[in-house]
């Protein structure tokens, strides 16, 4: 099956000497929702830099769809749509103008851009705007117009880099549903981002990139399925004992209510059980870490 | 191609009748200033010059230095904004041509020359009874003037890496140049010396050409000028089309 986007032996080397990316081997499969994470300075904004034409690569080779980068680059850029980290849009036009700007510049004409710009604006909650200058929108705003002007002139494949970078909880899940719904239709989507929750909750595979080079690339089941421990936090309604019963998991107090487990070889059902034969009856049950979040501190070397 | 180029186009225009009262008016007061104070005030007292009296004379190097710094000042702010606020990259990530990206910022560049310009042209009007030798002269000069100074403004926009570095240039290069390019005196009352020396300024060739297709008297051949002009365009040009396909502090 054709790759919709392959790279190999991908390699950045900076003017200072400070090498972004070493030899980074990477495919992502159509319709794929792929995560590529990593902590500041790890190279994905280098890699999603090259891929879209903003950066030029020290060597390597880059196929989108099939098509080599160096020899079809026109052909390239029509298939991606990029949503960039930081704002990068004149703050002094009109919403509307950069979405209809944006088209042009792929050779849309003006009457289909409009209708194209109406359909994304109003998805984006954003057609009130349409006639203020971009500098007016919130940060929120801006998001949503950047990933608005990325979808103009149809793409195979997004590339979203910290999409949710100062959105509000609500508009992230909104945010989280239209990109499901792309996804859906066949669209490939390549995501970057910060909220490790963001890339469990909509990525079926995933890339760790570490000083420049991937350190991991599975399904994010597989990668979640390597975390055997689940540490929860346990909310009582009654006082808890002095004395801690001693059970087939690690208990530790953290207040007179609550407690923290560590459940190895026990799930929940029979951690629940155990707890009210020794009196502790449960009312609330909270994840206390995101298991993606330890697996991703354990590759990356940062786990305290 | 032609839709990127004409979305360009249309971008810039929208851009600097947007801000209209920066852009547009301020250059038809001063200029209509300069003319009111040098021409029609000391005018009388300096006498004919090249034939004319010396308000006809100056009207020609007056507007072109609008189209000068208009068309240079078009490009240079809008390129260097674009980087500065990383719109640039609108035009990085798509299939737009390098020559349609120079095109669409020259094309730019000639409108505001030509609306500036003419509105110098119409504020003078109401001052002066304007004559025109040949209005074919008057266009032909306008536009490579207005290309020549765009390409420029393009040029130093690309090497531009701060706000500073976008005025030093009008301010230490071309207002000197515009000013020695003859445009409130022939340079046939220069000594030699300063004769041949303005003959290494483009502007003089400009201002000398323009002249002439409002007054009908040139001091050099009209052909000379038009090829200095056409000469300096394609120079600049093929730099502007290396550096934007370089990506000279465009791209890392």
């Amino acid at each position: 099956m054709l790759q919709a986007l392959s790279i190999s032996n991908l390699t950045k080397t900076y003017a200072n000497n400070m090498k972004a990316l070493s030899s980074v081997n990477l495919s992502v499969e159509q319709g794929d929702f792929f995560a590529l994470l990593g902590s500041n300075g790890a190279g994905k904004t280098t890699m999603i830099g090259i891929i879209c034409s903003l950066l030029n690569k020290t060597s390597g080779e880059v196929l989108v769809l099939g098509k080599d980068q160096s020899k079809h680059l026109n052909e390239v850029k029509r298939m991606i749509g990029l949503m960039p980290q930081e704002f990068n849009f004149n703050p002094f036009e009109p919403v509307e103008e950069i979405l209809v700007n944006q088209a042009g510049y792929y050779g849309i004409d003006r009457s289909s851009a409009k209708a194209q710009a109406e359909i994304l604006l109003k998805r984006m909650e954003l057609w009130d705007k349409r006639l203020d200058m971009a500098k007016s929108l919130s940060g929120g705003m801006k998001r949503r117009l950047m990933l608005a002007r990325a979808l103009i002139h149809q793409p195979k494949i997004l590339i979203l880099d910290e999409p949710s970078a100062g959105v509000d909880v609500e508009i992230r899940r909104s945010m989280w549903k239209f990109l499901r719904e792309l996804n859906d239709q066949g669209m490939t989507i390549i995501l970057t981002t910060h909220y490790l929750e963001e890339a469990e909750s909509l990525c079926r595979n995933i890339a760790i990139l570490d000083k420049g080079k991937i350190v991991e690339k599975t399904s994010m089941k597989k990668l979640l399925a390597r975390v055997s421990q689940q540490v929860l936090i346990l909310e009582s309604t009654e006082q808890l004992p002095d004395i801690l019963p001693t059970l087939d998991f690690k208990i530790e107090r953290l207040d007179a209510y609550s407690i923290q487990v560590s459940l190895n070889d026990v799930n929940i059902s029979q951690a629940l059980i155990a707890l009210s034969e020794n009196k502790i009856e449960i009312e609330h049950v909270r994840s206390a870490q995101n298991r993606l979040e330890t697996l991703f501190l354990r590759l990356t070397s940062k786990a305290g | 191609m032609w839709i990127a180029y004409k979305t360009i186009v249309v971008k810039e225009i929208l851009r600097f009748t947007r801000i209209w009262v920066q852009t547009i008016f301020p250059p038809v007061i001063t200029t209509s200033l300069y003319l009111l104070i040098f021409g029609g005030l000391m005018g009388e007292r300096i006498g004919d010059m090249q034939g004319v009296d010396y308000l006809h004379f100056i009207i020609p190097g007056i507007i072109l230095m609008t189209v000068i710094q208009n068309s240079y000042a078009n490009t240079v702010s809008s390129f260097f904004l674009a980087k500065f606020n990383n719109s640039i990259e609108e035009l990085l990530i798509s299939p737009v041509s390098y020559w349609v990206i120079l095109l669409g910022y020259i094309s730019g560049g000639i409108v505001r020359g030509f609306v500036v310009g003419l509105g110098v042209f119409i504020a003078v009007s109401f001052f002066v009874e304007l004559q025109i030798y040949n209005i074919w002269i008057v266009l032909m000069t306008f536009l490579l003037t207005a290309i020549l100074f765009s390409l420029a403004g393009f040029i130093n926009a690309v090497f531009a890496k701060s706000f500073d570095d976008i005025s030093i240039v009008p301010t230490f290069i071309l207002m000197p140049m515009t000013y020695l390019g003859g445009m409130f005196y022939s340079v046939e009352i220069l000594p030699e010396f300063w004769q041949t020396l303005s003959k290494f300024n483009p502007i003089y060739y400009m201002v000398d050409s323009f002249r002439m297709g409002f007054l009908g008297s040139s001091t050099t051949d009209l052909l000379v000028s038009m090829s200095v002009l056409i000469t300096m365009i394609m120079m600049l040009a093929i730099v502007a089309f290396y550096l934007l396909k370089k990506g000279v502090n465009i791209k890392t």
